[in-house]
């Protein structure tokens, strides 16, 4: 009896995540808006859902935790699938968003071409190194 | 478990997914299609346990697993469709 009023309770708050991801992505503004609301309020709905029905059918625990521990692993590698997808095929972002982290300062992007050439010299002297006994 | 609220809840689940639909419906872009498409996905596998649970047939969990699967593998192929071309 304890065990279906838990169960009851998970999967109450599971369903009302549920709905509130469908509203997040019917009503917010832009692609990336709509995956973050989508994939979040989705994964721990359904999460709570799968693990409510196996606490209130206690023989049905460990495929339910099967099924819930896949979800919670593979949706936010398909969502991130996704928003580099949706960004690199050109997506605009919203007009009123803040800050484009692509578009970054230029110190930044110089810092990081600097990092990006030092273990290019590392391996070339390597190489060089290695050429000269044969 | 009470047959009244496990209705109650496979309807706000389903209440979820016609506004998922909607945005697949009309969204502007390809993307916010797939986005619609991919949350719809997740909230119908865990609509297919609650379905287990109300039927008492232990198979749905069986039936959810491997939708679960597919779907991961159709929208990595579709992401990666979107960002390269096939």
């Amino acid at each position: 009896m304890t065990a279906a009023i838990v169960g009851g309770i998970l999967m109450s708050i599971g369903a009302v995540f549920l709905l509130l991801g469908g509203l997040g992505i019917f009503r917010f503004p832009d692609v990336y808006n709509r995956l973050q609301a989508g994939t979040k309020c989705t994964t721990l709905g359904a999460v709570f859902t799968i693990v409510g029905v196996g606490v209130a059918e206690p023989a049905w625990i460990f495929k339910a935790v099967l099924v819930a521990v896949f979800i919670l692993l593979t949706n936010p590698i398909s969502a991130h699938a996704l928003a580099r997808a949706s960004r690199k095929s050109g997506v605009a972002l919203w007009e009123k968003s803040l800050v484009d982290v692509q578009q970054a300062p230029e110190g930044a992007e110089e810092a990081g071409a600097e990092a990006a050439d030092e273990p290019v010299e590392e391996t070339a002297e390597e190489t060089g190194g290695a050429e000269e006994p044969s | 478990m009470n047959p009244a609220l496990l209705i109650v809840l496979f309807g706000i689940g389903v209440g979820g997914m016609i506004l998922c639909l909607l945005r697949a419906a009309r969204g502007p872009t390809t993307s916010d299609r797939i986005v619609g498409v991919d949350a719809m996905v997740t909230i119908t596998t865990a609509l297919l346990v609650l379905l287990g649970l109300m039927l008492k047939r232990r198979i749905y969990l069986d039936v959810s697993l491997v939708y679960a699967v597919l779907a991961f593998v159709g929208v990595l192929v579709i992401a990666r469709y979107l960002e390269r071309g096939l």
